[in-house]
């Protein structure tokens, strides 16, 4: 391995710029002649639009135009589509509502934008906005979606009849009720995983440019996967064909998600830049972030789990209702179905799993894949219950876990996925050992003294990352392959620029992908560059998410290197009348085995340019390209403990120590994997302790500014986590890789919980566990103690 | 409209700007120093501190009139002589940051963070307490912390190494 190779801890490339104050991120861009859009938005939850009224708005200084759905409906511009089909257990397909980019009819969530104002300045299109005069006719809101399946509930879509949007069902549901049926034990909890808003610190923005001559359109926007973007505004919504339509994702500050879809926003700047002839920029204030990125989670479950006499886990039943808001956004059917009913077996052998999944449209922000996506429902579900069940027979929750581990691979589950390799002991005795886990009485009873109650909780999570082989998500009802692509150019002086269909929006892919090249040929990270986020530079891909940029995009980038490897020693061969098979690569340079002959890197690449002297019937130039199709899902999974302390006089938990241990397969820089973590576990204990978007029932967005929605602060989180990884290597592909970027999120919220609810004696805890719910449970425990 | 003119790293400036322009937008649109970011609306995230006279100040809670007459500094002042100021190094140096946005903010606090306690002065508790006004969606604060205590404690030794 070189210096920089894999598994080295190299600093980061990009860092500089961001240190400097010279990233470019979409709102640092301008345009000459550039207005400013800013969207009419609707105040109510569930309204007609009886007619929009632009005449003042008209009149105000620097506006240039008012536009509405009408207006782009009649261009023919399209609707915003969901791109997985799923189907209901009947059969049928699922029930999808029109979603219009601006709203002509009627507004089915609080902040749908009915029109958009075109302005020289920002605060002039702001204004403008709001002398927009919209007359509503308010109409009954329903946003509990188990609400909004019963008779006499307000409908929001035609094409749904009791707001159902689909009634789907996985696994063998007479097998898991014979289960049940015959068990010694059964436990059964309901759980309800809260909604959450993703929060990158960088709200989404745009950028639209159009040139009348060309006919082309460029956008500039904070996406985490263009080439979708792309691909989706050309062939579903018909702004432009994709030969003139460019989208760049520049420096993207975060996304986790919710910079996936193709929102109205962006769809409405391209379409108004055309339509004014002016380039046209929005950015999203934070409010109206919370009023149209899409939301995270919102699960409503009951779940079973049956147990023989001997604590073996014969069967998991499961319902769940799950909320998708207003409108279907571009992967939401995927995320309560194939990214979360296949996960229900976790790292268990459970022979009979019976889920159903009712997705249901209520009159809420639209809801999607935020970090983890499905995995953290399923993982906060399974793992609530299995220490729930470990309580209630008796067993130490790590007793009952190790008893009940899938230890043979590969592991066929009852729900679809087969489990290639993991090693679920090691991570269990990793975070264990991390936390003295054998201290803990002795802790407990220390905390006791000072009034506090110390509780520890562990989850052992297993998700599915590399999303996913093309064939299998398609039989699935995806739209799209989920391969990745690559092309590594060597330039004829020996650096190096790889080009990538992942996108990098804090991940680090500048230094990790260059490692993968400092690794195979032996040059400084600082001869090779890694191009990504443009359509006019990298032909196609399918973007990041789902931890896909290691096993699948990485794979991809590994195809070529192989492939101009291959070239690479066939010039040398020739240029040194060697044989192919005894040239190697160390250090830059090309060698021929058991002799001192050698070629520097850049001495065949420039052969490889000049030409002048290949071998018989070579092309010139050393540039290959490669597509990479994953062969399985990947399976990341480990551990994580959290140990809290209570505070029973103010409800108030800190979490003293946290562990995880996590096998992510081969890392290749443990300094970004390690970061990747920290992030992930800091969301998750979002979810356990802080964050909750709360509507009321009029469907008012209660908590739509940082005054309101808590964000985890750094006095928040515990003084370190400790953390460590057990690397079991994937088979799937070249690097061994499983992903390493959503496993923070999806493990730690059951762990605070279970550690909570141990140290208060009850287990009636919903998240986010705030001091006052932790109190009034710490009172009625006393009560009862008292009684 | 106000005809201003103010001290932005170490530069002479002036403009016209509406009594309602806030300094952030002064600072990105009128002068093009785009390393200052707008994170939300409300003065929670911290994305747009700068120094005003020494002092850190939420840019999107000032209004550019406000800063008439006064030095401003950005992030893309702090560096000096193209040498990184140590608390940039530190950041890069302990992965304290991600996707970047909320960074400049966070460097700018931790500059002031540092003058006001004194180099050397800060343990962990002190600076997660003093990172209150800065929100970080990608790094979970832990390497951001670390950070802010080697450049601490660096800037300690150098203050120490100069006399």
């Amino acid at each position: 391995m070189g210096v920089d190779g894999i598994g080295a801890r190299v600093l980061r490339k990009e860092d500089k710029r961001f240190i400097t104050g010279k990233g470019r991120y979409t709102d640092d861009m301008t345009a000459q002649g550039m207005g400013y859009a800013a969207f009419v938005r609707s105040p109510h939850a569930h309204a007609r639009v009886k007619s929009i009224d632009s005449s003042a708005a008209l009149d105000m200084p620097g506006v240039d135009a008012v536009l509405t759905g009408e207006q782009l409906v009649g261009d023919g511009i399209g609707n915003l589509i969901c791109g997985w089909m799923i189907h209901s257990k009947d059969g049928s397909p699922m029930n999808m509502g029109a979603w219009r980019a601006l709203e002509p009819e009627i507004v089915r969530h609080v902040g749908q934008a009915v029109a958009v104002v075109i302005a020289d300045t920002q605060a002039q299109a702001r204004d403008a906005a709001d002398a927009v005069v919209v007359d509503y006719e308010e109409l009954d809101a329903v946003v509990d979606p188990v609400a909004a399946m019963e008779a006499g509930a307000p409908q929001l879509h035609p094409e749904a009849p009791n707001n159902l949007i689909y009634d789907w069902e996985i696994g063998d549901e007479t097998a898991t009720n014979a289960a049940f049926d015959n068990a010694a034990h059964v436990t059964r909890m309901e759980i309800y995983n809260n909604r959450l808003v993703p929060n990158p610190m960088e709200p989404r923005a745009a950028l639209a440019i159009y040139d009348s001559a060309e006919e082309h359109h460029t956008l500039y926007t904070t996406s985490q996967n263009p080439h979708v973007a792309r691909l989706v505004l050309s062939a579903f919504y018909a702004i432009a064909p994709e030969h003139k339509l460019r989208v760049i994702a520049p420096d993207v500050g975060g996304g986790f998600g919710s910079k996936i879809y193709i929102y109205p926003e962006e769809m409405v700047c391209l379409w108004a830049s055309k339509k004014v002839d002016r380039p046209v920029k929005w950015v999203s204030d934070r409010t109206e972030a919370f009023l149209t990125d899409a939301h995270g989670r919102d699960h409503r479950s009951v779940a079973e789990m049956a147990l023989d006499a001997n604590n073996n886990i014969t069967g998991l039943r499961v319902k769940t209702v799950a909320n998708l808001g207003a409108y279907m956004s571009l992967f939401s059917s995927s995320v309560p179905t194939y990214l979360y009913a296949t996960l229900l077996s976790g790292q268990y052998n459970i022979p009979a799993i019976h889920a159903n999944v009712k997705a249901v449209y209520t009159n809420t922000v639209p809801v999607d894949a935020y970090r983890g996506a499905g995995r953290p429902e399923a993982t906060y579900l399974v793992e609530r219950m299995m220490e729930t069940a470990a309580r209630e027979v008796g067993m130490s929750p790590a007793d009952f876990r190790r008893k009940n581990f899938i230890t043979q691979f590969p592991h066929q589950t009852p729900v679809i996925m087969c489990y290639d390799a993991g090693d679920y002991s090691a991570t269990l005795d990793a975070a264990m050992n991390a936390i003295d886990y054998s201290g803990f009485a002795a802790r407990k009873a220390e905390a006791a003294s000072r009034g506090k109650l110390r509780g520890i909780g562990m989850s052992c999570y297993i998700e599915a990352c590399g999303i996913a082989p093309s064939a299998a998500v398609g039989s699935l009802g995806a739209g799209v392959g989920l391969w990745e692509s690559a092309e590594v150019r060597v330039n004829p002086v020996g650096t190096i620029e790889v080009l990538t269909g992942s996108h990098s929006h804090g991940q680090g892919h500048e230094t990790t992908f260059a490692q993968l090249i400092t690794e195979r040929f032996g040059i400084g990270n600082d001869q090779v560059s890694i191009v990504h986020g443009d359509t006019d530079k990298v032909q196609f891909g399918m973007g990041t998410y789902g931890s896909r940029s290691g096993a699948v995009g990485m794979s991809a980038i590994v195809k070529a290197l192989d492939k101009v490897e291959a070239k690479a020693k066939k010039i040398a061969a020739h240029l040194m009348e060697a044989s192919e098979g005894d040239i190697t690569i160390e250090g830059g340079e090309l060698k021929v085995a058991g002799t001192d002959k050698k070629l520097t890197f850049t001495e065949v690449a420039l052969a490889a340019y000049t030409a002048h002297n290949l071998p018989a019937g070579m092309e010139p130039g050393l540039k290959e390209g490669a597509f990479y199709d994953p062969t399985n899902f990947t399976f990341p999974a480990g551990t994580y403990i959290c140990e809290v302390e209570v505070d029973p006089e103010t409800g108030k938990t800190e979490i003293i120590n946290f562990v995880a241990a996590d096998d992510f397969g081969k890392v290749i820089n443990p300094m970004i994997v390690e970061g990747q973590v920290h992030g992930g576990l800091t969301q998750g204990i979002g979810q356990a302790l802080l964050e909750n978007a709360a509507y009321d029932e009029t469907g008012q967005l209660l908590t739509a500014s940082y005054m309101d929605y808590c964000m985890p602060r750094a006095d928040d989180l515990p003084a370190e986590f400790k953390l460590s990884t057990h690397e079991t290597l994937c088979p799937g592909n070249p690097l061994g890789m499983k992903g390493c970027g959503e496993a923070g999120a999806i493990g730690s919220p059951p762990a605070v919980i279970n550690a909570i609810t141990d140290a208060i004696g009850s287990n009636a805890l919903s998240m986010p566990a705030t001091p006052e719910k932790v109190w009034q449970l710490c009172r009625a425990g006393m009560q009862q103690a008292a009684e | 409209m106000s005809q201003i003119s103010m001290v932005v790293n170490g530069k002479r400036v002036s403009g016209t700007v509406e009594d309602r322009t806030l300094l952030v937008s002064f600072i990105r649109e009128n002068q093009g120093l785009t390393g200052t970011h707008v994170g939300c609306d409300t003065s929670q995230c911290g994305a747009c501190v700068v120094h005003v006279d020494g002092k850190a100040v939420k840019s999107c809670t000032m209004l550019a009139v406000q800063a008439n007459g006064s030095e401003v500094t950005t992030l893309e002042g702090v560096a000096s002589g193209g040498e990184l100021h140590p608390v940039q190094a530190a950041f890069r140096e302990h992965h304290g940051l991600q996707c970047g946005f909320c960074t400049p903010g966070m460097i700018m606090s931790a500059i002031d963070m540092i003058n006001r306690h004194g180099a050397g002065n800060l343990d962990e508790a002190t600076i997660r307490h003093e990172l209150e006004g800065n929100i970080c969606r990608c790094t979970g604060y832990q390497n951001i912390v670390k950070a802010i205590k080697a450049a601490s404690d660096q800037m300690a030794g150098m203050a120490q190494a100069a006399e």
